[in-house]
């Protein structure tokens, strides 16, 4: 047709450069992070807090160890401790972000190592089942046969107090969770025939799994992951509450809470502080795994 | 017979039952005879239908032969090299030379991998650079006619069911095997897009040479394909022939049944009584003897006791059925005397 104009065609030839572009999976999981408003504020406060942290010397205004017993408790607002004091009058703002170093550090790390062994552990699992699978979901049952806290607070009460222990306790403690949730995803993915296929094609076992069932398990078990993180603080708080993680004068937010404690009925503001922290940080996380698994969810 | 140079494949005696657990402790409780002693041979450049219902064995027999499946015993020859054995071919190798064609198109392909992403995968688990292996996906994207620069960067889930099932048929082809298993490759697609595709299967073998096996339960489309048939029924072999012979002339009764079932396009020749009741017997305990005596309008006392044998039904031709009806001096009272097997209009009358 002779009134077919070229700007009725141009939709079309855009759709068709959209479509040759061919959009990767991961392409479209940020798409739609872009558009979920509430993930998105939730990682940037989360940002912020992490660079905080990260950046301590540059934000704190004073000596997180020294304090002054003269200015013990002093509520929000007080000149030259703008957050106030703790028990003993050092600065709570310095404290806080000193302090979100080892909770942030106990948060994520135990995730990440957990995530990597028993991401392994629970691919190969799933991929190679028969007597491999049942020798590692076995043991790891038995793992699973303690309740989470407990099991964290009795192999740090074995080894002893501070931060490495605590670390590898609560690293221990996500293992076989994460073995089980990755094993059953994968258990999922190998039914399908592109696997198959992939093994006529004379293929080794561990470039499949790397090629062909990483790239379709990995989605869920970060999210699952993601959402670790937020326990993973709250269980080293825990564990410092107790006084079997981070050793003074070194300081965490659990073990914040803690030495704060008593003062509850003095300055409760002050004494809801590190709590305040470990809430919003540990929200945080579980909101943003909350949007990831949302975004993640892409019908491919 | 063939001459051994004429043979790509040669199947003998292949056997796979499957365990069925139970209990407590995942005892063995019984097994499914999946396959069970199923022997033929592939010529070089023919296409062998595979033909029978569903859960006859047609699947297992293709997994195992590419070694998808672990055999529970016989051999698997492959242009003369035994696979698997000491000094033969290894599983790699005839993974090289054989590939494979499944029936979804969908759960075939990875969905989080680009379509040059999963053609080129083959060759580079071979060796092939990754260049060169890019450079022969965009290559065989058009043998199987689809543009390659508007495909190598889709994903599967943008494609249609029969651009799909060309991309499976690529990934096969980018090994360049000399043999392709298809594995009922055009039921999940609808009638135009089968012929589509069946089209550029013909086309595709004559080009570079290959060999098919193809499994299908669509008889129409095995007629059009095949140059032999084998037809199964509950993991054995029952009967296999050539195509025109099979189709014309079917000797064992559930053949002849199977392409009675057949729809017809003239009213004239629709049948009212169905060919065949029943379901067929469940393959952990098949039946003793022939295993379609259950269903047989023509089994005697002898079909329960033994098993019969294939036997070269009609001596001018390479047609084997297995079948008492057939076989002289098997007891049966239609089987013909030990003399020469006679022609079957003589068996018709026999009856």
């Amino acid at each position: 047709m002779s009134d077919q104009s070229p700007i009725a065609a141009l939709p079309e030839i855009e759709a068709l450069k959209r479509a040759v572009a061919g959009k990767s999976y991961w392409r479209r999981v940020g798409e739609q992070l872009l558009r979920d408003r509430l993930t998105l504020s939730v990682m940037l406060l989360l940002s912020v807090i992490i660079i905080m942290v990260l950046a301590a010397p540059l934000f704190a205004t004073h000596d997180p160890t020294v304090g002054s017993v003269l200015k013990r408790l002093k509520s929000p607002g007080y000149p030259g401790h703008w957050l106030g004091t703790d028990e003993v009058g050092r600065d709570l703002w310095s404290r806080i972000l000193y302090g979100g170093r080892y909770s942030l550090l106990c948060g994520v790390l135990p995730v990440l190592l957990a995530l990597l062994i028993g991401g392994a552990l629970g691919l190969s699992a799933g991929y190679f089942g028969g007597i491999t699978n049942s020798i590692i979901m076995r043991s790891m049952d038995v793992l699973y046969a303690f309740p989470s806290i407990l099991l964290a607070v009795a192999i740090c009460g074995m080894l002893g107090s501070g931060i490495g222990n605590t670390i590898l306790a609560l690293t221990i403690t996500f293992i076989p969770p994460l073995v089980r949730i990755s094993e059953t995803v994968t258990t999922q993915v190998r039914a399908f025939e592109f696997v198959e296929a992939a093994r006529a094609s004379g293929a080794r076992p561990l470039s499949i799994m790397h090629f062909h069932i990483l790239n379709n398990v990995l989605g869920p078990i970060l999210v699952y992951a993601t959402s670790l993180i937020s326990i993973s603080i709250i269980l080293a708080a825990g564990l410092s509450f107790l006084g079997l993680g981070v050793t003074p004068p070194d300081t965490e937010w659990g073990l914040m809470l803690n030495n704060l404690r008593q003062a509850i009925w003095v300055n409760p503001l002050v004494a809801a502080l590190p709590g305040a922290m470990i809430f919003i940080t540990s929200m945080c996380f579980n909101l943003m795994s909350d949007g990831l698994r949302g975004a993640m969810d892409v019908r491919m | 017979m063939t001459a051994a140079a004429d043979i790509l494949l040669d199947v003998r005696n292949l056997k796979r039952y499957f365990p069925i657990r139970g209990g407590l402790l995942q005892r063995q409780v019984a097994t499914v005879q999946a396959v069970d002693d199923v022997s033929f041979v592939v010529r070089k450049g023919e296409t062998l239908g595979i033909v029978g219902e569903s859960g006859c064995g047609k699947s297992t027999t293709a997994r195992l032969l590419v070694h998808l499946l672990k055999l529970d015993s016989g051999t698997i020859t492959f242009d003369g090299q035994a696979v698997d054995t000491p000094g033969g071919m290894s599983v790699r190798e005839l993974r090289r030379n054989v590939q494979m064609v499944f029936q979804d198109s969908y759960a075939s392909l990875n969905p989080r991998c680009t379509i040059e992403g999963t053609i080129a995968y083959g060759p580079s688990v071979h060796g092939v650079p990754p260049a060169e292996a890019r450079r022969r996906a965009r290559d065989i994207l058009g043998k199987v006619g689809l543009e390659p620069d508007l495909f190598v960067q889709r994903y599967p889930h943008e494609l249609s069911g029969g651009q799909r099932q060309r991309i499976n048929i690529a990934r096969a082809l980018a090994l360049e095997p000399r043999l392709i298993v298809l594995d009922e490759p055009v039921s999940a697609l609808d009638k135009s897009v089968e012929a589509q595709v069946l089209n550029l299967l013909v086309d595709l073998k004559t080009d570079l040479a290959l060999t098919y096996i193809f499994i299908s339960h669509d008889l129409n489309v095995v007629q059009y394909l095949s140059d032999r048939v084998l037809v199964m029924y509950l993991g054995k072999v029952v009967e296999i022939g050539p195509v025109e012979a099979i189709y014309r002339q079917p000797q064992h009764p559930y053949t002849r049944a199977l392409l009675s079932a057949m729809p017809s396009m003239d009213p004239d020749r629709r049948v009212d009584q169905p060919p065949l009741t029943g379901d067929p017997p469940n393959p952990i305990n098949p039946p003793p003897g022939c295993r379609f005596h259950t269903r047989c309008a023509h089994a005697e006392a002898c079909c329960a006791l033994s098993e019969p044998r294939l036997y070269n039904s009609v001596a001018t031709i390479d047609h084997h059925t297995a079948c008492h009806m057939l076989i002289p001096g098997s007891g049966h009272s239609a089987a013909p005397g030990t003399a020469a097997p006679p022609s079957p209009a003589e068996r018709e009358h026999a009856r």
